[in-house]
């Protein structure tokens, strides 16, 4: 897994709430088996008119300020429903390595901790902010610190966030969980051997 | 409850970070895992449980003539690829073409794999169907798949509890779906995050084991990844006698019968609804959160406070081509789709039958059934059920989750307008452009007849 220590981007706004995994990659695009390409497909109803190619000039990831963003700014309960993981896999190949919203969906908020993009959960007023912020200093660029569980700009802005210590270590390190959780594998042969069912 | 299965799955609990929990029963489509298996082959690694994983093709499958070949190439080598994943690895397959074949969240609980006290999961968000057993059944992504598959644990935080009760009686006409989306919109989308919702009171002791599949499927979309229901004598005899269960039923029994919480168990949440206040709903929006009764009219941005709130019912009203004020009655549908893991059980399809027995389906509407198995489908047919379908109209089809996401070619076209019992009316789920209604059964089998929702509680069911 990729890590993720400190990271400097633009910022894209999403000023939408419930932005849901079928919004994030629409179902059409899950038929693939490999975990690369899903970025060219990535909010593909609402980035692309009806012939499927021409971009939507009123989406806001294709206005010209936010090119190249890598972090996306969004309202509450991002990531909600499905819990197709394509949906962090689409995020991560666009290009963004963070996503900062007032709350996330579990199953989403969970996938991406495994692919090294980090969801960052900051109070309601602070998301404002920074959507004004954006608003305001297009193109608008952040610094989220991981080691220090900061978002920062360079306008004096400074917000700090909570991580688990667990998952922030494995993001730190680009750890994988599977290596980890077989490094206990005697204990899950004991717990198989123990339980009568 | 939640305590007592999770105590009796823990594998390791280190003091800081995620418990490494042991998993029962795995669940595999074909939409999740291919990335899984080929991270396994790439790391050299089996599947350690191969008899706890069972899979099954189930949201690309065409439900038409299952003789023909798949038509779309990328949907046929998905499928190819769960059976060339499960033939390398040792999984159990249900395959297109066997009885046993259908939607995973139909076929566990029908075969009897799934079972009180067991922890589940799947690669797929409506896992939480399970919980009606008194199981801890939660959807999972892809690299937890992978990780199942090769330990047989997940590494999980400990969620809260959050206990709905829902007492007195359920009015004639409303069915569980009524209660799940009326607890949905009492709740919004995200109301249960981080929690774990258990079903309590007289409504759902009083409910069939598919009644309370229905509402633990639903959990997810109120933000919760599980929902769970005590088992009690309607689990047990329902279970009693499937292919999966312990051979030594009764003593399975007693060690079941110690699940359900103790009296005066301190939930972190609980609120209280009375069964009498539930209405037939509808969805008005495009989150199942946005629902009314059907008695009630369309709401407007400026019913709510909250500007986010505001701003996504405008949205909503937009992409549904909605007005504010419209009754909920006087919507017009074009299409009408019962099916999906929510609601294509026996009974589903038998309170949509009784609907739909003596009346013709709208000239305007275009019907179908999707039978959640092969055994549901054998099961109707044997009953007749196929045939009061047919008769009325309806297209009555082969097992899969079909139109609920439309992966497969039974999708709607741009601004169709649908009833439909399954459980998302996001924007494009159905297909691009299409509108979504989430209903019951029997509401969707009635808007099918007048060609607009009806409320059922007035209905003129022929004998």
């Amino acid at each position: 897994m990729q890590k993720f220590t400190v990271h400097s981007g633009i910022v894209a706004t999403l000023d939408r709430a419930n932005v849901d995994t079928d919004q994030i990659i629409p179902k059409q695009f899950l038929k693939r088996i490999e975990r690369t390409g899903f970025g060219q497909f990535l909010f593909y109803d609402w980035r692309f008119q009806d012939d499927g190619t021409t971009p939507n000039p009123d989406f806001e990831l294709n206005h010209p300020q936010v090119e190249g963003a890598s972090i996306l700014v969004a309202r509450q309960n991002f990531g909600s429903g499905s819990s197709r993981e394509h949906a962090v896999w689409a995020l991560d190949d666009y290009g963004f390595r963070a996503v900062i919203a007032p709350s996330f969906a579990d199953i989403f908020f969970n996938n991406c901790f495994k692919n090294g993009l980090l969801p960052i959960v900051l109070p309601e007023a602070q998301v404002e902010q920074i959507f004004q912020r954006a608003a305001e200093h297009a193109p608008y660029t952040l610094t989220v610190d991981l080691e220090n569980h900061l978002v920062r700009d360079e306008d004096g802005l400074k917000l700090s966030f909570e991580v688990d210590a667990s998952r922030r270590h494995n993001l730190l390190h680009g750890l994988d969980d599977i290596a980890q959780t077989l490094q206990h594998e005697e204990k899950i042969s004991q717990y198989e051997a123990a339980r009568s069912w | 409850m939640l305590e007592k299965i999770w105590d009796e799955h823990v594998v390791q609990a280190p003091a800081d970070g995620p418990t490494i929990l042991y998993i029962d029963l795995h669940l595999v489509h074909e939409v999740t895992s291919p990335q899984a298996f080929e991270g396994l082959r790439l790391a050299g690694r089996s599947v350690r449980r191969t008899e706890r994983t069972i899979a099954t093709p189930d949201h690309n499958v065409p439900t038409t003539d299952r003789s023909l070949p798949i038509a779309d190439p990328i949907s046929r080598k998905q499928i190819e690829t769960l059976r060339a994943n499960c033939s390398e690895f040792g999984v159990t397959l249900f395959d297109i073409g066997d009885v046993r074949q259908g939607i995973v969240h139909v076929i566990g609980p029908e075969n009897g794999y799934t079972q009180p006290g067991m922890t589940i999961v799947c690669g797929d968000s409506h896992t939480a169907t399970h919980g009606a057993f008194g199981s801890l059944a939660f959807g999972i992504g892809t690299s937890e798949v992978e990780h199942v598959l090769a330990t047989q644990t997940l590494r999980q935080f400990k969620p809260k509890t959050f206990e709905l009760n829902v007492d007195g009686e359920l009015p004639r006409g409303v069915t569980a779906k009524d209660m799940i989306l009326y607890l949905i919109g009492s709740l919004g989308t995200a109301g249960g995050t981080g929690y774990v919702l258990e079903y309590t009171g007289e409504c759902v002791r009083a409910m069939t084991m598919e009644e309370r599949m229905t509402v633990c499927n639903m959990s997810i979309e109120a933000g919760a990844r599980a929902g769970m229901i005590a088992p009690d004598q309607t689990t047990f005899d329902y279970l009693r006698g499937l292919p999966q269960v312990p051979t030594a039923f009764d003593e399975a029994v007693e060690r079941w019968k110690q699940l359900p919480s103790d009296p005066g168990a301190v939930y972190d949440r609980s609120n209280s609804y009375q069964g009498k206040d539930i209405a037939p709903q509808v969805t008005w929006g495009t989150n199942p959160g946005q629902v009314r009764s059907i008695d009630d009219q369309i709401p407007s941005p400026g019913d709510f406070s909250d500007a986010t709130e505001q701003k996504s019912t405008s949205n909503a009203l937009e992409y549904m081509d909605l007005k504010a004020g419209t009754p909920i009655h006087d919507i017009p549908i074009q299409r009408v789709f019962i099916g999906s893991c929510t609601n294509a059980r026996i009974e589903d399809l038998r309170a949509a039958a009784s609907v739909v027995r003596g009346h013709r389906v709208n000239s305007d509407v275009n019907a179908m059934v999707v039978p959640g198995s092969g055994k549901v489908k054998r099961q109707a047919e044997e009953e007749g059920l196929d045939r009061i379908f047919k008769e009325s109209g309806f297209d009555w089809r082969e097992a899969g989750c079909s139109m609920c996401l439309a992966m497969n070619p039974d999708k709607l076209a741009p601004g169709e307008r649908c009833a439909s019992t399954s459980n998302r009316n996001f924007e494009g789920r159905q297909g691009k452009g299409g509108r979504t209604h989430l209903v019951s059964p029997a509401m969707a089998a009635a808007a099918a007849v007048a060609g607009h929702f009806v409320d059922i509680r007035g209905w003129n069911f022929s004998e």
